[in-house]
């Protein structure tokens, strides 16, 4: 039952519980109960919405930043990438395999800022990290393109 | 000038499907609930094979029965899904969708005069192939008391000494009706009995929602008088690719490939690229678009529900065929008026069969968004008729 209901409301966090529950033919109250506990087990972490800000007058600029990065004895990446994250500008970090380690997404108000950011913030903590900034709306763009039925 | 015609075609009705779709295209804000196949695009990887075929230059004709590895990733399927295994050598033939199956299989097996059992509510090529091939349709009348399933009764009383083929449509267009194993069990004993073929359309097999699909063909004495009929379009959303098979034993099959060789040569040989793809590595396209079907599906009943419209739990293909008989209206009394006041179309039950009068067809090969605004017009069609009769 677990999976059938993350796959309904990962697509759609709104969807009521009962119509839930007639989507999958189990009672209301098992499905309420199901999904209760996923939250407290921390399987279901929150319930955000997609907003594409290109189409408000909010000005926002994201950017995927590729970080490279000296691993610490017996911390791994953990360390650092906690430390960026801490940062209030950062959405995301990914640990990835290729050419760098971490991939960092942020977000600020104007290009300038997140640049700022990348210089001041992140670029003076360490020598031995590299930043190597990937600022641009089309990488962004694809998150918005959500993968549908239709694909 | 004499226009030649054929009389026997003059006096084929066309099929009763379309008429309400063609008002839906010309009316404004009408939607439909009409439409006979998936609303998925066909897999991308299924779609990219296709083209990689393309790019090769894969464009020439196959063999006549089909690509050597079609038919032996399909050999291999069956017996891996249904339990039942044919030679992917003699005992199989790839048709252009599973309509070019049935009408060749009908013209390889039938004589003059000889009749063809057709089960309806169903599909509505049985009976015009049937008379096509010179053959006599006789029609069984399904009933909603028993989930228009075939009983044995109902099989019985319709066979005559001149009985040669059942058409066996499950799971069902337009009812949503299934065949359980137990149901089958004892339609077989009397084919065997009374040495009667079997054409079994099994299109809509991956499109079970309770308990796994039955082959007839698995059944004991069945492989060898059961022409089987499949194919890729409402398991894999492949309809416009035209890919479907017909299996059964090599006698029939042998004369049925003589008849596709002089009218159709081969199957589209991009399509057979695809459709190795699908075969192999489609099962969980096929289980994510079954999931989203059945939910679907149980959405629509427990919207009858609510508004108290009559319907059997149909348990296949992508279908609900409520029961409209409280009205007091013709199935296409009703379907007119659905579409000119709530501006909504599906089919009547009578395109499928007199005795779908009474009955609505709704299929939900349609987003669940687009599924509750057609309920929300529907709750109120019945509300306002509900009124009318001083209810």
């Amino acid at each position: 039952m677990r999976e059938q209901i993350l796959n309904v409301i990962e697509k759609n966090s709104r969807i009521d519980i009962s119509e839930l529950a007639v989507l999958l033919g189990y009672p209301e109250i098992d499905v309420a109960n199901e999904i209760k506990a996923m939250e407290e087990e921390g399987i279901i972490c929150g319930y955000h919405t997609l907003i594409d800000w290109d189409k408000t007058s909010i000005e926002k600029v994201s950017a995927l930043i590729e970080v490279k990065v000296t691993p610490q004895r017996g911390q791994g990446f953990d360390n650092i990438a906690e430390r960026i994250y801490k940062y209030p500008e950062v959405n995301a970090v990914y640990l990835i395999s290729g050419g760098f380690d971490l991939l960092v997404s942020l977000e600020g108000k104007t290009l300038k800022e997140v640049s700022l950011f990348v210089s001041d913030k992140l670029h003076l903590r360490d020598r031995h990290q590299y930043f190597h900034p990937l600022c641009t709306q089309e990488i962004q763009r694809p998150r918005y393109h959500y993968r549908s039925e239709k694909s | 000038m004499r226009i030649p015609l054929s009389e026997e075609v003059v006096k084929l009705k066309p099929s009763g499907i379309r008429k309400f779709f063609d008002i839906v295209h010309e009316m404004k804000d009408a939607i439909s609930l009409g439409v006979g196949e998936p609303d998925f695009d066909t897999p991308w990887h299924i779609r990219d094979e296709g083209i990689y075929s393309l790019e090769k230059g894969k464009t020439i004709y196959t063999s006549n029965s089909g690509l050597l590895q079609l038919r032996q990733e399909i050999s291999k399927y069956l017996e891996r899904k249904y339990n039942v295994s044919y030679d992917p050598t003699t005992e199989m033939l790839i048709t252009v969708g599973g309509s070019e199956g049935i009408d060749v299989g009908l013209r390889a097996m039938l004589n003059p005069g000889d009749e063809v059992l057709i089960p309806q509510p169903s599909y509505v090529s049985y009976e015009p192939c049937t008379i096509i091939a010179g053959g006599k349709p006789v029609i069984i009348e399904l009933k909603a008391e028993n989930e228009f399933r075939l009983t044995e009764q109902e099989l019985r009383d319709a066979i005559t000494d001149k009985t040669r083929v059942l058409i066996l449509p499950f799971p069902n267009n337009p009812t949503g009706a299934i065949m359980e194993e137990s149901d089958l069990v004892a339609i077989a004993k009397v084919c065997v009995e009374k040495d009667i073929f079997v054409m079994s359309d099994e299109i809509y097999a991956e499109l079970t929602y309770k308990g796994k699909h039955v082959s007839i063909a698995s059944l004991p004495g069945m492989k060898e008088r059961t022409i089987l009929i499949n194919g890729f379009s409402k398991a894999y959303a492949m309809t416009g690719w035209r890919l479907g098979y017909a299996c059964g034993p090599k006698e029939v099959i042998s004369q049925m490939t003589k008849i596709h060789q002089f009218c159709i040569m081969c199957a589209p040989t991009t399509s057979q690229y695809a459709a190795i793809e699908a075969i192999k590595n489609g099962d969980d396209d096929i289980a994510k678009m079954r999931d989203a079907y059945n939910q679907r599906r149980r959405f629509l009943l427990d919207a009858f529900n609510k508004m108290g419209l009559d319907c059997f739990e149909p348990y296949g293909a992508f279908y609900v065929f409520p029961c409209v008989k409280e009205f007091g209206m013709t199935s296409d009394e009703f379907a007119t008026r659905f579409l000119e006041e709530e501006k909504v179309a599906a089919v009547p039950g009578t395109a499928f069969g007199d005795c779908g009068e009474g009955f609505l067809r709704i299929s939900y090969a349609y987003s669940l968004d687009h599924l509750k605004i057609a309920m929300e017009r529907l709750a109120r069609f019945v509300e306002k008729l509900r009124k009318e009769q001083g209810r």
